[in-house]
């Protein structure tokens, strides 16, 4: 069986910034595969590098057989589609629902547009009452059922969830992520899913890949996170830091969490690490 | 940490309460009706860490505002009432209650790209609070603002102090934040939401320095987030929000054993590390949580 995704030695650079460098994922089809990591790690970067949203240095990804080139043709927009991590910021403010829904159908130039709209919208449990309505008059987490209708209207067979969650409430968090469970386990689809958050990750995926600094660390399965199998110790940090503060564990000699701070200094010693990119943190692309 | 454990179970019994806030209310005025933020919120603190918790809309924020006299003007606040350190806060004058923001009560923000002024150096800003408050020497001040800055477990004081704020990173913006709300050396300290802009590693970092300045310094902080994880794991009690009310108080060891259904189901609906759960639980409202 093929792979539904394979991405081998992918590289991006910004400028002279290298935000991946070499990483390689195999996705089975039907499989949900999730991608952690602090920010700057690479990871939605990967994720938009797949859609086609950011230009890729070298490197190639193949998507259900098919090697992409520099352009994605229709047909693969046809089979991937993408949930971005801002409902607020991913719908158009001046289109309604409708309108919204309208568009990837007249793209792809698709009939019948009526009765997908409808059975889109049902399927993601908002109701025809949503159609006509802008953005700016639902919540977040309908907004965010929208934003997987269009997805969904197309019927792909990947879905890239960049942080689908992150922005909604933990209430609505289970409702949403209810929702992408029950729509994969329908329509068979494949998650690529990003998201800082190791227990959402843990909870949607069955194999997960944890990233640093453009790099992969480790990739492993949901199981082993659970039963605190690791391999690295960025892994293992991680983990721990998703249990929430803990300040009876240490004793007061490691308060403020020094082992912390170091790990995040082994980016390269001389960096300046607590600032944002600059010159000193530029990396030249290998030739 | 003695002192922490010490003023735990003594709140309120030695030397009053910092603050009480009796039946607190917030409307706002539309074109059509009345919005009411806050219905009537009241909790008492002493010099301990209370969370407040909540999700968007349960009125978390706006109580933070009301006490820090935030509150946009067109709202109508009332209140049977708010005290701070025995200030009747409604009777405060505007001048009197700016002399209290930022010098005995002090707030931070969620996200330090929006809340720190963009166009000042983050040592200029620090020195601004100080001077604003303290009549120092500008010599002085500056010594001063260094050594928070050090306290904040800035490596590196001197540069930092020199940087712009987009120069930063948002952990170290953050950190710089809290510099500034701790200089003048407030005795409250209301943290909206401080960590939600951080990455899971820098929030611990971050939040370790709070923890730890607010031990030492015998400060009362309320803690805002939407977070129960981390409250629970933060803070001494929490005050759980819905629809503008205070639902259930509870002590954030015995978070597990809350009462109120909205609490639980806040509880149940996070996926954990572990559990295997399909589908997450989801929480059902009820119309009379809001009543």
């Amino acid at each position: 069986m093929t792979a539904a995704l394979y991405v081998e030695g992918l590289e991006v650079v910004f400028n002279l910034f290298r935000a991946l460098k070499g990483v390689s994922v195999t996705v089975e089809p039907g499989e949900s595969f999730g991608l952690v990591g602090e920010s700057g790690s690479g990871k939605s970067t990967l994720l938009r590098a797949i859609a086609g949203l950011a230009s890729v240095a070298s490197g190639s990804i193949v998507v259900n057989g098919k090697t992409l080139g520099r352009r994605r043709d229709r047909d693969f927009y046809r089979q991937v589609q993408m949930v971005f991590q801002d409902p607020y910021g991913s719908l158009h403010p001046r289109q309604t629902v409708d309108r919204l829904l309208q568009e990837p159908l007249a793209i792809h130039s698709i009939g019948d547009s009526e009765n997908r709209i409808r059975r889109a919208l049902d399927e993601v449990g908002l109701g025809n009452g949503f159609r006509f309505r802008y953005s700016h008059q639902l919540s977040g987490g309908q907004r965010q059922r929208v934003a997987i209708a269009r997805a969904l209207i197309l019927e792909p067979s990947i879905l890239l969830l960049d942080e689908p969650t992150s922005a909604l409430d933990a209430s609505v968090q289970a409702e949403v992520l209810n929702l992408l469970e029950q729509v994969r386990r329908d329509r068979k689809l494949t998650f690529l899913m990003v998201s800082h958050d190791l227990a959402v990750i843990n909870h949607m995926c069955e194999r997960l890949m944890v990233m640093q600094n453009g790099d992969a660390v480790e990739q492993l399965a949901a199981s082993d996170l659970a039963s605190g199998r690791v391999g690295q110790d960025y892994t293992r940090r991680l983990l721990k830091a998703s249990e929430g503060f803990a300040r009876g564990r240490q004793s007061p000699s490691e308060r403020n969490f020094p082992e912390l701070k170091i790990k995040s200094i082994t980016k390269q010693q001389g960096e300046h690490d607590e600032t944002r990119p600059g010159p000193g943190r530029i990396e030249r692309p290998s030739a | 940490m003695n002192m922490r454990a010490t003023n735990m179970g003594t709140a309120g019994a030695a030397g009053g309460n910092l603050l009480e806030v009796n039946d607190l209310r917030v409307t706002y005025p539309t074109r059509t009706n009345v919005v009411h933020a806050l219905r009537g919120v009241s909790f008492l603190l002493g010099r301990e860490r209370l969370g407040i918790v909540g999700e968007s809309g349960s009125g978390k924020s706006q109580t933070g505002r009301a006490i820090m006299g935030l509150t946009a003007p067109r709202a109508e606040v009332t209140a049977r009432r708010l005290e701070f350190d025995g200030i009747d806060l409604f009777a405060a004058s505007p001048r009197q209650r700016r002399k209290l923001r930022g010098k005995r009560i002090a707030m931070i923000l969620q996200d330090p790209k929006y809340s720190l002024d963009p166009v000042m150096t983050i040592g200029r800003q620090i020195l601004e609070t100080l001077r604003t408050h303290e009549k120092v020497s500008k010599a002085e001040a500056r010594e001063r603002v260094l050594d928070m800055l050090a306290a904040v477990q800035i490596r590196d004081p001197k540069r930092v102090y020199g940087l712009h704020p987009h120069e930063v990173s948002g952990g170290m913006g953050q950190r710089a934040m809290i510099a500034m709300m701790l200089v003048a050396g407030p005795e409250l300290l209301i943290a909206d939401e401080p960590t939600s802009a951080l990455d899971v590693t820098v929030q611990l970092e971050v939040l370790g320095i709070l923890d730890q300045l607010v031990a030492e310094r015998g400060m009362g902080l309320i803690f805002i987030s939407h977070d129960l994880r981390l409250v629970s794991t933060f803070c001494d009690r929490v005050i759980v929000m819905y629809a503008g009310k205070v639902v259930e108080e509870l002590k954030a060891s015995e978070l597990s054993q809350a009462k109120h259904p909205y609490t639980q189901g806040l509880l149940n609906c996070m996926p954990k590390i572990g559990s295997d759960r399909h589908p997450l639980p989801v929480l059902a409202r009820k119309a009379e949580w809001a009543a």
